[in-house]
């Protein structure tokens, strides 16, 4: 059988997925046998012009991490779309934005002010911010443009597959890996590397939430959590109910609550809010007629709504739209 | 009329940093620029959210140094509520931090250091960790590959993720350690430490005893006398963790020794404008330029900074390490950039060290972790030694614990001076009349790669070695590209 023809990629990212795919170890090392990778920037040799002279739709799978926030990262983008039969987003950057897509709460020009102008360590007097050239004798320097905003990949192209999580757990990365040839083949099978129930349904506590009542929540550093009772039980804010299962519940076993990396629900149209008005219905003692006042007391743990509950996602969330 | 060579990580393509080399008309080197080309503003987005949760959105600063960002993150937050976290939790922190060091001590060497040297003479397409592995021995892979793993394995115990941390709190930690995951981690820093003495010996046999590499390291290429900064415990040895800063100047004599938290007493930034990477200095010296020598306010961090300015390893096969290298050199502080590469190995040595000694203390599986906060959050500073040199993360929240400010020094950004004098400095050596090749231009990339500067992040855990494409240009005209 012929091997996979296959590219990869990086867009804004912190190199994490990356180092996921490292983690997994043995299957990594045996990826040539099956495969033939033709562009992989941060393992191979190969060069943009090499990219760039694959005939168009000649490979079968293009994976990309990272969010898009540059003009050349969007260029290779569609690059790769032209070249792949399959386009894959490979963890939570790709897939919706992910952390670095907080920054859309925030206008391009304040988030350079505050690296550049306001700093407190800067000694900054004339105000200088880096720029897309700068002429110096004879020649000058170029930098990418920083971009408005910060885009999921779906955005920019046509996505086939979608392999969430900040970065994807190893077990994600082995049942991925495993797909690889039916994908190639074009044979149909999972779009979304994850579950489509809720991460509670793998979680190991006691499960005793539905239904229940939260009295009072908690900041995760006001309380100390107990280790076998659902942590949204305890007070504590975990998107573990809407937000997709497959990582394993990895913060969980520490008891750290769930911040949503695997992406909302398939039902969910927006994780974020469904979260707050679930959470809103749930907490309090819940006598019949309870005063708002006292609702709002109970929400008194979520002062940031945008960094608990869109922490992963806010580029691709219904908030983060531009209207019209 | 002037040329331009660009060392573009085309074969990177989002690259987060390049070289640009200016030549006159007869070839030779005029200028020598390391630009960042990446930014993504986590100052700005820090603020607005939950204090206590920067620790688990500031590693996504890096992938490859995801730990320092937790650690020193809740080491702010633990200052910004004013918790002081139970004995047992900093030991944990510690643990969970040596372990950080080493994973990111045995990527770095092993994939992208050594090859420069074992395979100097090899072909781009061969100097990378496969070409590694093929010239030492399948062996030596394994042992690099399996002992990755220990050290990944004990922050995912400690942290919960084996990349991304989640466990600190302010206060503390979110869970203790069990008798089982003690056992394991004291058996993976076993491993650690064999595995640390067998690096330093393949330091010695395939490097020191190449009289060529030797001269190569010792070459004035690759040379620059600057200020020094890191971290030192009580007695002045290295510390990663915890305890103060100390600048040493070229000729080893302390400057300066201050607390993290006043670090804007010592430290300024200047912002150039054809990099997104500023540029740190010595305040009380003042921003002299691209400058070496005891005017120059500029100073170097990450490993060989960190030996340079402590007194000893606090750990006996580290230590025994320690006083080796500098014997080579004939005494302290080591200039030469390459032995950046080296003093690498001693630290992995000494958190390797640091891992076993922590796991076998008495009090480690103590329950008690956590001490909830009771203070009103303000302000507050964490450091830690990130592995490539000194971390600061500065916060400032309002009476409910909500980030007004944030203000982030990471490691690599204060080499960033030094980076660039050490560019222009080994391509005027190497590059005369016009003539280049890819093997010089990574000799050019080997004075980058020996900061192990954490722009690319992740492209320094993966094998690639000098994959550029060189353009030359003429009146702003493409000339010639190669290779
Ligand atoms: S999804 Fe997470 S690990 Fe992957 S690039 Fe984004 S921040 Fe890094
Ligand atoms: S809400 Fe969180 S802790 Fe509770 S069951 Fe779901 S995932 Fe587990
Ligand atoms: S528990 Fe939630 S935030 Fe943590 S890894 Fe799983 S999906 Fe991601």
């Amino acid at each position: 059988m012929s091997k996979i023809r296959m590219i990869l990629n990086w867009g804004a990212s912190c190199g994490g997925c990356d180092v996921s795919i490292l983690d997994v170890g043995r299957p990594v090392l045996d990826l040539p046998n099956d495969a033939e990778i033709l562009y992989w920037p941060v393992a191979l040799d190969f060069k943009r012009r090499d990219l760039e002279t694959l005939a168009d739709g000649s490979v079968d799978i293009g994976i990309i991490n990272g969010a898009v926030r540059t003009s050349e990262q969007e260029e290779e983008a569609k690059i790769f779309r032209a070249k792949c039969k399959s386009v894959v987003a490979y963890g939570s950057c790709a897939c919706f934005g992910g952390i670095p897509g907080l920054a859309n709460q925030f206008v391009r020009e304040d988030v350079m002010a505050r690296a550049y102008r306001e700093a407190p360590s800067n000694v900054n007097e004339e105000g200088a911010v880096p720029l897309t050239e700068s002429k110096m004798k004879g020649y000058s320097l170029l930098l990418p443009e920083f971009s408005e905003e910060v885009r999921p990949l779906e955005d920019i192209i046509k996505v086939d597959r979608f392999v969430p999580g900040c970065p994807p757990s190893t077990e994600t990365i082995i049942e991925f890996i495993g797909s690889l040839g039916p994908i190639a083949r074009g044979e149909a099978g999972k779009r979304i590397f994850a579950s489509d129930r809720s991460l509670c349904y793998d979680c190991p506590r006691e499960k005793n939430k539905a239904a229940k009542r939260v009295e009072k929540l908690y900041r995760p550093h006001e309380i100390i959590a107990g280790s076998d009772r659902c942590l949204l039980d305890q007070g504590i804010v975990c998107l573990g109910f809407a937000t997709r299962g497959g990582c394993g519940a990895r913060c969980i076993g520490v008891n750290m609550p769930c911040r949503g990396c695997y992406g909302r629900l398939p039902s969910m149209v927006d994780p974020g809010a469904e979260a707050i008005s679930a959470l809103a219905s749930i907490a309090g003692d819940w006598e019949d007629n309870m005063p708002p006042a006292k609702i709002f007391d109970v929400l008194d743990a979520v002062k940031d709504a945008v960094g608990t509950f869109y922490s992963f996602s806010l580029p691709s969330a219904i908030i983060n739209r531009k209207r019209g | 009329m002037t040329r331009k060579i660009s060392i573009l990580p085309n074969t990177r393509l989002e690259g987060h940093g390049k070289v640009e080399i200016i030549l006159d008309d007869d070839g030779n080197v005029i200028d020598g620029f390391f630009q960042v080309i990446e930014f993504r503003g986590f100052e700005k987005f820090c603020e607005g959210r939950h204090v206590e949760e920067l620790p688990r959105i500031t590693p996504k600063i890096c992938g490859v140094c995801p730990g320092a960002h937790h650690t020193a993150s809740a080491k702010a937050c633990d200052a910004v509520f004013n918790a002081d976290p139970p004995d047992t939790a900093k030991k944990l922190r510690e643990m969970y931090y040596n372990a950080h060091m080493a994973h990111s001590h045995i990527l770095h060497f092993f994939a992208l250091g050594a090859p420069d040297f074992v395979l100097l003479k090899e072909d781009a397409a061969k100097r990378n960790i496969f070409g590694l592995v093929a010239a030492v021995g399948r062996d030596i892979g394994t042992a690099v590959v399996d002992n990755r793993g220990h050290a990944q394995r004990i922050q995912e115990i400690i942290g919960g993720h084996p990349i991304y941390p989640v466990s600190s709190l302010p206060g503390g930690l979110s869970k203790p350690l069990g008798e089982a995951e003690r056992e394991e981690i004291e058996k993976n820093a076993v491993s650690l430490i064999v595995f640390s003495r067998q690096s330093l010996e393949i330091f010695e046999n395939l490097v020191l005893k190449n009289r060529e590499l030797v001269e190569l390291i010792a070459s004035d290429l690759y040379r620059h006398e600057t200020n020094y900064a890191g971290m030192i415990d009580g007695e002045g040895k290295v510390n990663f963790y915890d305890g103060r800063i100390r600048v040493v100047g070229p000729d080893g004599g302390e400057v300066c020794s201050f607390e993290g938290a006043d670090y804007l007493e010592h430290i300024a930034e200047h912002v150039e404008p054809w990099s997104y990477l500023k540029v740190p200095y010595l305040k009380n010296v003042g921003w002299k330029g691209y400058i070496d020598g005891p005017e120059s306010g500029v100073y170097r961090v990450n490993s060989l900074a960190r030996l340079n300015v402590a007194d000893g390893m606090a750990t006996p096969l580290a230590q025994k390490a320690y006083e080796e290298i500098f014997k080579f050199f004939g005494g302290k502080p080591v200039h030469n950039t390459l032995a950046y590469h080296w003093a690498r190995l001693v630290e992995l040595m000494y958190a390797s060290e640091r891992i076993l000694e922590l796991a076998r203390d008495p009090r480690i599986t103590d329950a008690d972790v956590r001490n909830i906060p009771s203070g009103k959050p303000s302000e507050g500073v964490g450091v830690v030694e990130a592995p490539r040199g000194t971390l600061y993360h500065h916060y400032v929240t309002d009476r409910k614990g909500i980030v007004q400010k944030a203000n982030l020094i990471v490691a690599t950004v204060q080499n960033n001076a030094a980076i660039n004098m050490s560019v222009k400095k080994a391509a005027k050596g190497l590059i005369r009349n016009g003539m280049v090749d890819d093997k010089l231009l990574n000799m050019v990339e080997m004075a980058v790669r020996a900061y192990d500067p954490c722009l690319a992040c992740a492209s320094h855990t993966l094998p690639g070695g000098a994959s550029f494409e060189i353009n030359i240009y003429r009146s702003g005209k493409l000339y010639k590209r190669l290779p």
